[in-house]
């Protein structure tokens, strides 16, 4: 039989050299005359392995990571088409602690499978969803998501069921699905390796939210930092069309769905869900006001709904398997599992999904492994660029959306970036009034020129100039920022900026003992 | 341009392909569009000064994006970044004075487990040390 090999075409898989070795694999079993299949797949999310070659033996598939070009003819020398032992083998993937205590849902395919190949998605469990959906018609499918219990996974936790509900009972001839591939959240990377790794679960689910809300016509909108993934989700986009799993007859059925690609233009504004709607008919990415919700007038002014990427790649896998499954998992009011992303100076950094109710030190620590410099971890932003700065003390905070509510923080999308001892904390409250300045859509005075205010003053407070004061005004314009701003931007960039103040005094001339 | 025409909301799918195809959005580009989608030259200038990505005038024959977001900052990317940018004489946004290079701020390229991260000419690279940063600017020749 021909030896196969499993190699991810994933970005971060790439951008660490998997082209590569790749090229250097197929030269090298060329020259010594040995046949090989190669199966470009995304990855498993174990990104300090990347490049990760996996060889499928009778033992299951086997690792190899991280690999280098150069270390392609000794690993065929000692055999690894086989499985054999080398210095980089990492044995059953399934086996390493990261993924075996991890709770694979929405990522159960990923890394797996060809994500090109329908029939590869189909013989893993796909397109069951739909059915089931097909089955239950469009109200039981609603009420299918509802008892789930699946939030939006997006940043703000809304319920769901809730959304699909309004939608359906707002009346209208037409009726839009947008799917947000918007991910603009530092050290996020959920939505990216889906549209790599995993793309048709993406169109399943946001055909089954056309199915259940009446639906025809679906936008996904990927922001142009991703490349990789708008070329990725194209092709299998194309290959859903030509296999009736989207267009006029999805499956045989009368159901009929179409969806188009659009690619952002660089803000990060675009990723609230009114901004996206405006870019997405044409205009400049500005927040609406609410009311109406997108729910009543959306897209168009029609009513919409408006999903994260994972939350609806998420929503196949919960028909397939019963509401009851994917409810059974989780803590509190977080039902089910998340996709949290381990990124930044971490030790092992990767994608982790897990059901709700860790801690943030097990995650840190336990399945991070701490940083990747090898130095005590510092300091953890949750949540993404409006995400509180965590520190070592709060490392008992369970990951669940109202326990980080409960400390100033966000789960967001599911991002945790991992800090040692060298950061300055003061730079990164600067950093994230900064970024609220270039990326504000300029609609709320607070956000537009309080962010550019705060900038200078917290130069002040490095540079040692009347710390208290200048530490009042902050806290002062934060507060006008919270009350004073029409969207999240503007909104939550207090977080950062007032956790890294009051969980960091020291970094802003202050003493420790002051914290309590 | 034709091709986009007929879409839901053709303004962004258009101003992409022009972009694409002459590397800037020219005066004439916009004037263009706006006959075309029966608007105002200001209201497509206001569109194409709102997003990051399109630009007025041309950019440097590759483009380096370097990003500048948390994840990469916690692993020493403003340092390696900047190193470069002194070494080229450079602010962000600047161009080569030959025209070779251009390099960008980004913030967040979905790498943040392989940081620092960058892309040149749309093609991602991660794990940036100095060393790897100066390399992969080398790579954009001539
Ligand atoms: C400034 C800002 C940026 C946002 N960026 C994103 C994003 O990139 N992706 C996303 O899914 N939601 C983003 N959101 C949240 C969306 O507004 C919205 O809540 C989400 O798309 C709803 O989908 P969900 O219910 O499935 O989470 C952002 C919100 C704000 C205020
Ligand atoms: S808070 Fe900022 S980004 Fe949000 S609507 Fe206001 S100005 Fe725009
Ligand atoms: S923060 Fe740099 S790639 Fe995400």
């Amino acid at each position: 039989m021909t030896p196969r090999l499993y190699i991810p075409r994933d970005a971060a898989a790439i951008a660490v050299g998997a082209e590569a070795v790749t090229k250097a694999i197929e030269a090298e079993t060329n020259a010594r005359g040995l046949g090989i299949e190669i199966v470009r797949t995304g990855s498993r999310g174990l990104f300090w392995l990347e490049p990760m070659v996996e060889v499928e033996t009778r033992d299951g598939r086997i690792g190899y990571g991280p690999v280098t070009p150069g270390d392609v003819p000794g690993l065929l020398d000692s055999g690894f088409l086989d499985g054999a032992a080398h210095p980089l083998r990492v044995g059953r993937p399934e086996d390493l602690p990261f993924l075996s205590r991890q709770t694979r849902l929405t990522f159960a395919r990923c890394g797996i499978v060809d994500p090109l190949s329908l029939d590869d998605y189909r013989a893993h469990g796909g397109y069951r969803g739909l059915q089931r959906a097909l089955s239950l018609g469009p109200a039981g499918t609603i009420e299918e998501v509802a008892r789930s219990g699946l939030r939006g996974r997006g940043g703000a936790g809304f319920p769901t069921g809730v959304k699909w509900r309004t939608v359906a009972e707002a009346p209208a001839a037409q009726k839009y699905i947008v799917c947000n591939a918007d991910e603009g959240d530092s050290g996020t990377f959920a939505d990216r390796m889906l549209m790599e790794g995993d793309p048709f679960a993406v169109i399943e689910g946001i055909t089954i939210a056309g199915l259940a809300v009446g639906a025809s016509k679906g936008f996904i909108y990927i922001r142009s930092e991703y490349p990789d993934a708008i070329a990725a989700f194209a092709k299998a986009a194309r290959a859903a069309y030509e296999n009736d799993c989207l267009g006029p007859r999805i499956a045989g059925s009368a159901f009929g769905f179409d969806l188009e690609l659009r690619v952002g233009a660089g803000a990060y504004v675009c990723g609230e869900e009114t901004a996206l709607l405006e870019s997405l008919e044409g205009k400049r990415g500005q927040v609406r006001a609410k009311p109406p919700l997108p729910a009543h007038k959306g897209l168009f002014g029609q009513p919409t709904v408006i999903n994260n990427l994972v939350s609806l790649a998420t929503v196949p896998g919960i028909l397939a398997d019963g509401a009851e499954t994917y409810a059974a998992l989780g803590f509190g009011r977080s039902r089910g599992s998340m996709p949290i992303q381990l990124a930044g100076n971490v030790k092992h950094g990767g994608l982790f999904e897990a059901a709700f109710g860790l801690t943030l030190g097990e995650i840190i620590d336990d399945i991070g492994g701490g940083t990747a410099t090898g130095r005590p971890v510092r300091a953890v932003q949750a949540g993404g660029p409006l995400g509180a700065y965590f520190p070592p003390a709060l490392f008992d905070t369970p990951y669940d959306y109202e326990a980080f509510a409960a400390r100033d923080g966000l789960i967001g999308h599911g991002g945790l970036v991992v800090f040692d001892d060298q950061v300055d904390m003061a730079r990164q409250a600067r950093f994230a009034l900064e970024f609220c300045a270039i990326e504000s859509c300029g609609k709320c005075t607070p956000c537009r020129l309080g962010s550019t205010r705060g900038v200078e003053v917290i130069d002040r407070i490095i540079a040692g100039k009347d710390a208290s004061a200048n530490l009042a005004l902050i806290e002062d314009l934060c507060h006008t920022m919270k009350f004073g701003s029409l969207c999240a931007l503007g909104g939550f960039t207090p977080y950062p900026v007032m956790s890294a103040i009051n969980n960091f005094p020291e970094d802003f001339g202050r003493k420790a003992a002051a914290a309590a | 341009m034709d091709q986009h025409k007929g879409l839901e909301g053709p303004m962004l799918p258009i101003l992409h392909a022009l972009q694409a195809t002459f590397g800037h959005l020219p005066e004439a580009a916009m004037r263009l569009v706006a006959e075309m989608l029966n608007l105002t030259r200001a209201e497509v200038h206001g569109v194409v000064s709102f997003y990051h990505d399109f630009r007025a005038v041309p950019a440097g024959r590759h483009m380096l994006k370097i990003c500048r977001a948390e994840a990469c900052q916690s692993m020493g990317g403003e340092a390696a970044a900047r190193a470069l940018l002194d070494r080229l004489g450079l602010e962000w946004g600047g161009t080569t004075p030959d025209g070779r290079l251009t390099i960008e701020a980004t913030y967040c390229l979905g790498l943040c487990a392989t940081a620092p991260a960058a892309m040149l000419d749309g093609r991602v690279a991660g794990r940036l040390d100095p060393a790897g940063l100066d390399a992969l600017e080398q790579e954009a020749q001539p």
